[in-house]
């Protein structure tokens, strides 16, 4: 269901980033329609987890241009107000779920709605039971993330993501810190979130899950994007040869 | 010659009431300066590792040269050297509070600094992509969390500074061991009164390691 007749709630152009010498993003152009899931695969150092850390301006860029929902990014950390505009749009995941240790989990998930959305407690709390209980922690509320286990904490930071109800969601390698009995309890929340309809960038490299959530596989090497397509078509078909020798490297075992 | 000398209990305690009079200049002194320097830590410890050079640049040197020089001389600069310069006196009191908050604030700008940058970057970046400004990032997220680690250090410090004061009797100020001098110039009982002078410095530093420990304890899971 890519639905390219919207227009596109995420658009990269001509996006170049420098680290030092090293040139980790050539010319990325990317666009992504509403409620489409697109993930990202590529060996590490690709630059997979540097595009999408772009989109939230975690990552600040030297060339081109990126657009979140209507407002722009600009290069060298020149976006001023809408930087802030576009954060609160756009949600975020990470690989060590970076949940808060001081505060209880309810309150992890509660504390950017009322600060930032203006919320009162009573309706940040209440968003944020419903939340838990989506994401199947709602008994563990009041307790703190050092008192979870990895796939526990990282459904709480899903959680805390989607109270500020974003248009946009990032995954930066959600699964690649957890044990593999806990891998599948997060997929299974984020398979959830694609059902409901959400516009998801994901970098994983969990290719099952990729093969059937995606609406669009990108393949990134050496900061370009090398091929893209949907899933079938770049895993059952990759065209360049980057693709077919990452792609029998990570599927072969 | 024969050494008959024994400890005088009598003499000990005759002592308190009178060096007990100089206990609230020592508290005064100590928790004053260290409140003061609480606040000028936290100050030039964010200055130090702000960003922007002219704010870093002051800190460095406010921190190396109260790190670099002996509180003693700091003390005696305050109270004997500035009136020079401002063309009236200080009082010893105000030289002595100045004096531990100032040096104090030196070595808490180096808590608070190793304080804030112990905490992760991606608590950070997490705040950010919520959409919290930079500003509630550090209020919410980092600075409790630095708060709580910092929490052994300042107790080190806080003890240092309180043993400190102790140099302070050379301005005058009646403070515990001032106090203890002139008893003892009086009654010739150097060994008795020092160590109930001891004995008290331990009791202000002792209360203050179970004081930190307690919050250290009840602060949050985490």
């Amino acid at each position: 269901m890519s639905a390219t007749d919207t227009r596109p709630i995420v658009r990269l152009q001509k996006v170049n980033k420098h680290f030092g010498k090293l040139h980790v993003m050539r010319d990325i152009d990317l666009d992504v329609a509403p409620g489409e899931v697109v993930v990202i695969i590529g060996a590490s150092g690709s630059g997979k987890s540097t595009l999408i850390r772009c989109v939230n301006g975690l990552e600040p860029f030297q060339g081109g241009r990126i657009e979140v929902d209507g407002k722009y990014l600009e290069p060298n950390g020149a976006s001023g107000k809408s930087l802030q505009a576009v954060r609160t749009e756009v949600g975020m995941v990470f690989q060590q779920f970076n949940l808060f240790p001081h505060l209880s989990i309810r309150d992890n998930v509660t504390l950017a709605p009322r600060k930032v959305r203006g919320m009162t407690r009573q309706q940040a709390d209440a968003t944020a039971d419903r939340l838990l209980q989506r994401v199947g922690i709602a008994d563990q509320a009041d307790k703190y993330p050092g008192q979870l286990s990895g796939g526990q904490q990282q459904r709480v930071a899903l959680a805390r993501a989607l109270a500020m109800e974003p248009r946009l969601m990032l995954f930066d390698e959600p699964t690649s810190a957890l044990d593999p009995e806990m891998i599948g309890e997060v997929l299974d929340a984020m398979r959830e979130l694609a059902k409901d309809g959400m516009t998801m960038m994901i970098v994983t490299h969990e290719m099952g899950f990729a093969r059937e959530v995606a609406d669009r596989v990108v393949f990134i090497h050496g900061g370009e994007i090398v091929e893209q397509g949907p899933p079938e078509r770049v895993f059952d078909q990759p065209r360049h040869e980057r693709t077919q020798a990452f792609l029998s490297r990570v599927l072969k075992h | 010659m024969e050494l008959n000398f024994q400890f005088d209990w009598h003499a000990a305690i005759a002592s308190l009431p009178y060096l007990l009079k100089g206990l609230p200049y020592t508290l005064l002194i100590s928790f004053g300066g260290l409140a003061i320097g609480f606040v000028v830590g936290i100050l030039f410890g964010l200055m130090r590792i702000s960003p922007t050079r002219w704010l870093r640049i002051p800190a460095v040197v406010y921190i190396e040269v109260f790190r670099g020089t002996p509180v003693l001389v700091q003390v005696l600069f305050i109270f004997y050297g500035l009136p020079t310069l401002l063309g009236g006196p200080i009082n010893a009191l105000t030289a002595g509070i100045a004096a531990i908050a100032l040096n104090a604030g030196a070595y808490i700008s180096e808590i608070v600094r190793g304080g804030v940058q112990s905490i992760e970057r991606g608590q950070r970046e997490a705040g950010l992509s919520l959409g919290l400004s930079g500003t509630q990032t550090f209020q919410y997220i980092v600075w409790p969390q630095a708060l709580r680690r910092m929490i052994p250090a300042l107790g080190n410090q806080g003890i240092v500074s309180i043993k400190d004061t102790s140099l302070f009797s050379v301005i005058g100020v009646g403070e515990l061991v001032r106090q203890g001098q002139v008893y003892i110039a009086n009654t010739f009982t150097a060994l008795e009164v020092y160590f109930m002078i001891a004995l008290l410095y331990l009791a202000i530093t002792l209360s203050l390691s179970m004081a930190l420990n307690l919050l250290e304890r009840k602060g949050v899971v985490g």
